[in-house]
């Protein structure tokens, strides 16, 4: 299992690095926070950790759902937000702005 | 066992095609909203396999997690990403050393050290993650000061807490998790110590690089929790974060011409002062400046009032303006002129204009001013590309979103390399708010901190209009050459006021 799982961080890193090195900067920052949003998965440990916790815990494991939730929603939301205001306009749109 | 590995690889192809997607303005939203079904996807999948969905207090802590999440993710305004991402990026290191935390002490395994090595560094890179982003907000919402603050012995604190907190995981992960359950309150200590000594010594415009790094750390804390409570996804999509946080780090460091010691070292200021003590030429070209830039400074006190009382008559009595520029001999008199006069001139016979617009822009909050700069150049047949330098802004390609946000177009917003190309080609460049990143200094002055920093370089064009709020030194502390160029005009003060003067000229002398 070990084998498997640092198999899966070396081509994740790899295909990874090939991916986004091809961002271009126009897109850095929308890519900074979709990447953050990734960065929640951790909630699907938190998932796990609040189903097998004993019940007076319940609390602490509930802190990491809910830290883990704000950065999955707030992340993906705010990527959105920013890339909604990337779209090209259409000339009729912008005549009546 | 295979169902669950091919699920889970399954849900990383799809954080990787949006990844894919993302390379394209026009394809980015939909690699978002992949990224974000793969991520439902996932927790639907976890939601079942550990049979929580029926539990209300489950619930509970998921809406409020939601809620709060769209609440932020709604309210934030775009000049303040950088710290939306970096509260975020603190929620998602806390949960991390949360859940690594959790599954050591909570649900009882037994392990050996492969198990709670990984625990023990998703404790700490969980929590100075946190810390450090917690810190790197306050500075970025301006709770906490700006400049660098460096205590007495600071990088003697950082290195003993760094050997302090190395030893403390090495100790976690031996013993079969008895240490571990001692240990943990010391290395969150220590770690939250070290993040916050961290984020304190780095200074405003070097935010760039630090939220970069936390982004990284935020993935590896993600993918070290992986890897103790031995899940698939949580590994392979905390790489992916972890490697473009370090992707976008080294790109801010080269663009910045600093390398990661030194901007988390704090080493800017020595640098300065070692550069006009050290080196005699440094020092005395640097007192030069200071001289110029304290007469022009008092020029500018003088001027400024004559100056605002220029623009505002000249409105009414415009032709008497045109009836002068059009007499010949008198169009050498640029003396007579007033800058934003002469700027406005330069703007109206320029077939290509390119902006250089600087975060001072977005601290003006001149943007809207901009983009109607802009939309009048085009309407009047002028060419008009802005060139966005890598670190313009707090976060990396923060000016991009602060730009599409007004709405300006972006086929508009030029990379450094493709704009340095075409800058000989300008007839007019108007920089805004931009000071270190066009400083031609960093081309040639070799004991400055900048020396050897890509730069946009704005001196090659015809003419240079450059509206700054002072003709003070950037962050760097670098006096800027380029104001004393002849082909310079400078316009100080407000920039959302001087771009708006300068539009009404323009537009009222057509």
């Amino acid at each position: 299992m070990l084998l498997l799982l640092l198999t899966v961080l070396i081509i994740s890193a790899l295909l990874g690095y090939w991916v986004i090195s091809k961002v271009p900067s126009l897109l850095h920052t929308p890519l900074m926070s979709g990447m953050n949003a990734l960065s929640g998965v951790t909630i699907l440990g938190a998932i796990a950790i609040f189903a097998l916790v004993p019940r007076e815990y319940i609390v602490l494991a509930g802190i990491a759902l809910v830290l883990a939730m704000v950065n999955v929603a707030g992340g993906f939301y705010v990527t959105e937000r920013m890339l909604r205001m990337f779209r090209k306009k259409h000339p009729e749109q912008l005549e009546k702005e | 066992m295979i169902a669950e590995i091919i699920f889970g690889a399954v849900i990383i192809a799809g954080f990787l095609v949006g990844l894919r997607l993302l390379q394209s303005p026009r394809t980015a939203l939909w690699g978002n909203r992949l990224g974000a079904c793969s991520m439902v996807v996932g927790i639907i999948y976890a939601l079942i396999a550990f049979e929580v969905a029926a539990d209300p207090v489950f619930w509970l802590f998921i809406l409020f997690g939601l809620a709060l999440g769209l609440l932020l993710g709604g309210k934030v305004k775009m000049i303040q990403m950088p710290q939306a991402v970096a509260l975020l990026n603190g929620s998602g290191g806390a949960a991390s050393a949360f859940v690594a935390v959790g599954t050591v002490l909570l649900s009882v395994e037994t392990g050996n050290w492969w198990f709670f090595l990984p625990a023990a560094l998703a404790l700490a890179i969980g929590t100075l993650t946190f810390f450090g982003s917690i810190v790197a907000a306050g500075k970025l919402q301006n709770w906490v000061a700006q400049q660098p603050v460096q205590l007495p012995g600071h990088r003697s604190i950082l290195m003993l807490l760094l050997i302090l907190g190395v030893v403390l995981v090495a100790f976690s992960s031996t013993g079969q998790g008895a240490l571990f359950g001692q240990l943990w309150p010391f290395t969150l200590l220590v770690f939250a110590l070290y993040g916050i000594f961290m984020a304190l010594r780095v200074g405003g415009a070097d935010m760039p690089v630090l939220i970069s790094l936390l982004n990284a750390f935020s993935g590896m804390a993600a993918a070290v929790t992986g890897l103790a409570v031995q899940h698939l996804i949580l590994v392979g999509a905390g790489a992916l974060v972890g490697v473009a946080g370090l992707i976008l780090t080294g790109i801010m460091c080269r663009a910045m011409n600093r390398n990661l010691k030194n901007v988390l070292g704090g080493f800017k200021a020595a640098h300065v002062t070692a550069g006009g003590t050290d080196s005699a030429t440094a020092g005395v070209s640097k007192e030069v400046a200071n001289h110029s830039g304290k007469s022009m400074a008092e020029e500018e006190l003088l001027e400024k009032p004559a100056a605002e009382e220029k623009v505002e008559t000249v409105f009414p009595g415009l032709t008497e303006k045109l009836n002068r520029e059009q007499r010949p001999g008198e169009e050498t008199s640029a003396l007579a002129l007033s800058p934003t006069e002469t700027a406005a001139e330069i703007l109206g016979k320029a077939e290509k204009v390119i902006i250089v617009p600087g975060y001072g822009m977005a601290v003006a909050q001149a943007q809207q001013q901009v983009k109607e700069l802009v939309d009048y150049l085009e309407s009047q047949g002028t060419e008009t590309i802005m060139a966005i330098h890598p670190v313009a802004g707090r976060m990396p390609g923060h000016m991009n979103v602060l730009l599409a946000e007004v709405g300006i177009d972006y086929d508009k917003l030029w990379e450094m390399e493709q704009a340095n190309q075409q800058f000989p080609e300008a007839d007019a460049v108007l920089v805004v708010g931009a000071c270190d990143v066009v400083n031609p200094a960093a081309n040639s002055a070799e004991d400055t901190p900048i020396y050897g920093m890509p730069i946009l370089e704005v001196d090659q064009a015809s003419r240079v209009i450059v509206c700054n709020l002072d003709d003070q030194p950037g962050y760097s502390g670098v006096p800027n050459t380029l104001y004393q160029q002849e082909h310079v005009v400078a316009i100080w003060g407000d920039a959302k006021d001087n771009i708006e003067n300068l539009y009404i000229l323009l537009k009222s002398a057509r």
